[in-house]
């Protein structure tokens, strides 16, 4: 992770976003919230400023990061594939659709590609059901995705 | 006070309102098992994450058991904290923390000194019922302490110390559900945090995975190389606490027996850390009034208070978190170090023996010594000036391991000339100890008078910060107090505020100073015991004839052979160091 720099204007953001929560220690979450909506992710050195802002220790930003699913150390892909599984999704076969995803992308679900082009992630309903079982790219939604079908949405971003 | 009555095994008890099941059944003499909880009276600290389950208790009308330590106690209450549905309960909670624990006990290190393996023996555990997987995690070992997270029963003393005690803030639970450790931000060792390895976390851990690096094996193969010549120094506070691992009451005071036992153990050498607590109040007393008299004529770049510098917790502590007042310590060397040095040349040099050749291991009550005495400045040609460092408890096992009947053995004396010492230098142990010292020294040689009392008793006590004026014959000399790094972190802060001014600050890492310290005896949360450890010590303090370090008569011989005198140049090149801004190195990014 070392290798990753960010950028003066977002860790200013940052800085900005604990200042809108008065630098207060119980709204670390909130402030977490926000911060991987800035970055996306929340890599060691956003949760080392978020620490020193807050007054609180990092191994307890660290703590609470490891804590909920939500969030993730590891960056998102330029294109986020999120395959649903909620029941409707999961009993129409998402799972083996997700098997498609990590064998040609070669990775696991919350991992990137290593070219940065793709991330895998799984989502509950996206209350799109009758399309079952649904993949997001993005913003975009595929429906009725069947395993041998997974293949074509990669070379669709793949270029 | 409002009070609340309610039965506890048929026992009618009335308490304040607000206690907790666990401490109304504690005041009735009912001892409700725990594992987690742990009360640090003093510090006015509890640990009650109510995680282990084993203090369950029936509470009649209620549903589920309710774990005691954190359920309080309301009017008319009828608890039951040992019939079959609680012991079944109690005895299944501790199967399945034993189904996710290591068996291995007979070769642990906290083997005979575990709170689990205790209660594993009191409720009868023969087999565990549960089988299943087994949460596995690196082993982390760093200068002074190991990380064995696979015995880790989520118990969060250690995070308390850490926290809440200390302030250090490197200690937190991390991942969720089976995945979880205590463990550093972005789980990193503990040498790439910012532990200061003061061991409060190890002195309060109840079982062996957080224990200290143990170098008795190392000592036992350099006291039977019949090429080396061993020599041995003991810190001030081991002596109060030694007792204790052989069935002495606290505060009983061993240093006889100590002397002794560690001439039977074959040191050829035994002298005494304190010998060195003496020099130190040499240095630091002197660079004291040398800041003093500077400041007090006129010269604003002299930067006052002066700290003390004899406690490596403290000094790991303001190299990672006050990096920009490392100023204003003093530049002597711990006691420890000292010695070192001092044992390595002047010593060496006396009995003809190559310094490659002569070993020096400390007893300490401390983990950060470990660390300390690894640190590179402390070395020549990379020979340290300590080889080794072992703790009070290390030196218990050394003891035992050698058949030596401790309770049996007769008052022996330290060999010289680095086995004399003060009265001063005894009370280097405890919180207040040490600057108590420096001003018998600075006073004499400030206003040239002799002292009319030795004792100061304004400085001593177990508050956890304490001020203090001291007359200097009509200039008054301010002192601040504090032990525990959390304590400490407050004064600073204080100063670095300009809240507080002072001429010298004390600051000793662990709560109640080296008595308290992290490779002492464990204590289990009992602060009696240090307040014991406290007055063994003053009580030696008082019985000494010299009890004022300048006239230790071996000190007046070193300066007078060797060293020339205080803040010498040679003084300087052995006996003080400097400081590191290690600030940045934790950052894991540039």
């Amino acid at each position: 992770m070392a290798n990753i720099k960010l950028s003066a204007n977002k860790l200013d953001e940052l800085r900005e976003v604990c200042k809108s929560f008065n630098n207060e220690k119980g709204e670390l979450i909130n402030v977490l919230h926000k911060a991987q909506g800035i970055f996306g992710y929340l890599p060691a050195e956003v949760q080392e400023v978020i620490a020193k802002e807050l007054n609180v220790s990092v191994a307890h930003v660290y703590g609470v990061v490891t804590f909920y699913s939500f969030f993730t150390m590891l960056p998102k892909g330029e294109h986020p594939v999120s395959i649903c599984l909620g029941t409707a999704c999961y009993v129409r076969g998402a799972e083996k659709v997700i098997e498609e995803f990590k064998r040609i992308l070669n990775i696991n679900v919350g991992e990137t590609t290593p070219d940065g082009k793709f991330s895998l992630a799984c989502l509950r309903c996206v209350g799109a059901c009758g399309l079952a079982p649904v993949v997001l790219v993005g913003e975009k939604v595929f429906g009725r995705v069947a395993p041998d079908g997974v293949k074509d949405i990669i070379a669709e971003y793949a270029k | 006070m409002e009070t609340i009555k309610l039965k506890i095994d048929n026992k009618v008890v009335e308490v304040a309102k607000g206690t907790t099941i666990l401490k109304a059944a504690r005041e009735a003499g009912i001892h409700i098992p725990t594992l987690c909880y742990l009360h640090l009276h003093d510090l006015n600290i509890e640990n009650k994450p109510a995680g282990c389950r084993v203090c369950v208790v029936e509470v009649e009308g209620r549903r589920n058991l309710a774990p005691a330590c954190v359920t309080e106690c309301t009017e008319g209450m009828v608890v039951n904290t040992h019939n079959i549905r609680v012991l079944n309960s109690r005895k299944t909670v501790l199967e399945l923390i034993l189904s996710d624990h290591p068996t291995d006990c007979l070769i642990c290190a906290k083997n005979g000194n575990c709170e689990l393996q205790s209660m594993a023996q009191e409720f009868g555990v023969r087999k565990i019922h549960y089988e299943g997987e087994q949460s596995t995690y690196r082993e982390d070992t760093s200068p002074a302490i190991i990380r064995d997270i696979d015995k880790c029963i989520m118990c969060r003393r250690c995070e308390m110390m850490c926290n809440d005690v200390q302030t250090v803030g490197v200690l937190s639970a991390v991942n969720r559900g089976f995945m979880s450790v205590v463990a550093p931000a972005f789980e990193m060792n503990l040498d790439h945090s910012v532990c200061t390895y003061c061991g409060q976390c190890v002195a309060v851990c109840p079982t062996g995975a957080l224990t200290e690096v143990d170098h008795t094996n190392s000592v036992i193969r350099a006291l039977a190389d019949p090429t080396k010549t061993v020599v041995v120094q003991a810190a001030p506070a081991v002596r109060a606490a030694l007792g204790e691992e052989f069935g002495l009451e606290a505060g009983t005071l061993v240093t006889g027996k100590m002397a002794a036992a560690l001439r039977r153990l074959g040191f050829d050498y035994v002298f005494d850390t304190d010998f060195a607590a003496d020099l130190t109040i040499m240095e630091e007393g002197t660079e004291l009034l040398d800041r003093l008299t500077r400041h007090l004529n006129g010269d604003k770049n002299v930067p006052l208070p002066i700290l003390t510098s004899c406690c490596p917790g403290w000094v790991n502590f303001f190299e990672h978190q006050f990096p920009e007042m490392m100023d204003i310590p003093s530049t002597a060397r711990s006691p420890q170090q000292m010695f070192g040095a001092i044992a390595k040349t002047y010593f060496a040099d006396k009995i003809g023996v190559k310094r490659e050749n002569l070993v020096v291991v400390s007893i300490m009550p401390c983990l950060a010594k470990k660390y300390e005495c690894q640190r590179d400045e402390f070395a020549t040609d990379g020979n340290p000036d300590v080889d080794f460092s072992i703790s009070t408890r290390e030196l218990s096992h050394l003891i035992k391991q050698s058949n030596i009947e401790f309770n049996e053995l007769p008052e022996e004396d330290f060999d010289h000339p680095l086995g004399e010492s003060t009265g001063a230098a005894v009370i280097f142990g405890t919180t207040g100890g040490v600057i108590e010292a420096a001003c018998r020294t600075a006073y004499e040689v400030y206003t040239g008078k002799k002292l009319q009392k030795i004792s100061f008793e304004e400085l001593r006590g177990m508050e956890y910060i304490r001020e203090a004026t001291i007359d200097f014959d009509g200039l008054p000399i301010k002192i601040g107090i504090a032990h525990g790094l959390g304590n400490a972190r407050k004064l600073l802060q204080d100063i670095k505020d300009g809240k507080s001014e002072f001429h010298a600050i004390e600051i000793m890492a662990c709560p109640g100073g080296c008595i308290g310290g992290g490779g002492q005896p464990l204590h289990h949360g009992d602060s009696s015991v240090i307040k014991a450890r406290q007055r063994a010590l003053y009580a030696e303090d008082a019985g000494k004839t010299i009890r004022k370090s300048h006239e230790n008569p071996y000190i007046i011989k070193l300066y007078d052979e060797f060293l020339g005198k205080p803040l010498s140049e040679k003084s300087h090149h052995l006996l003080h160091t400097h400081y590191f801004d290690k600030s940045k190195e934790i950052k894991t990014v540039e």
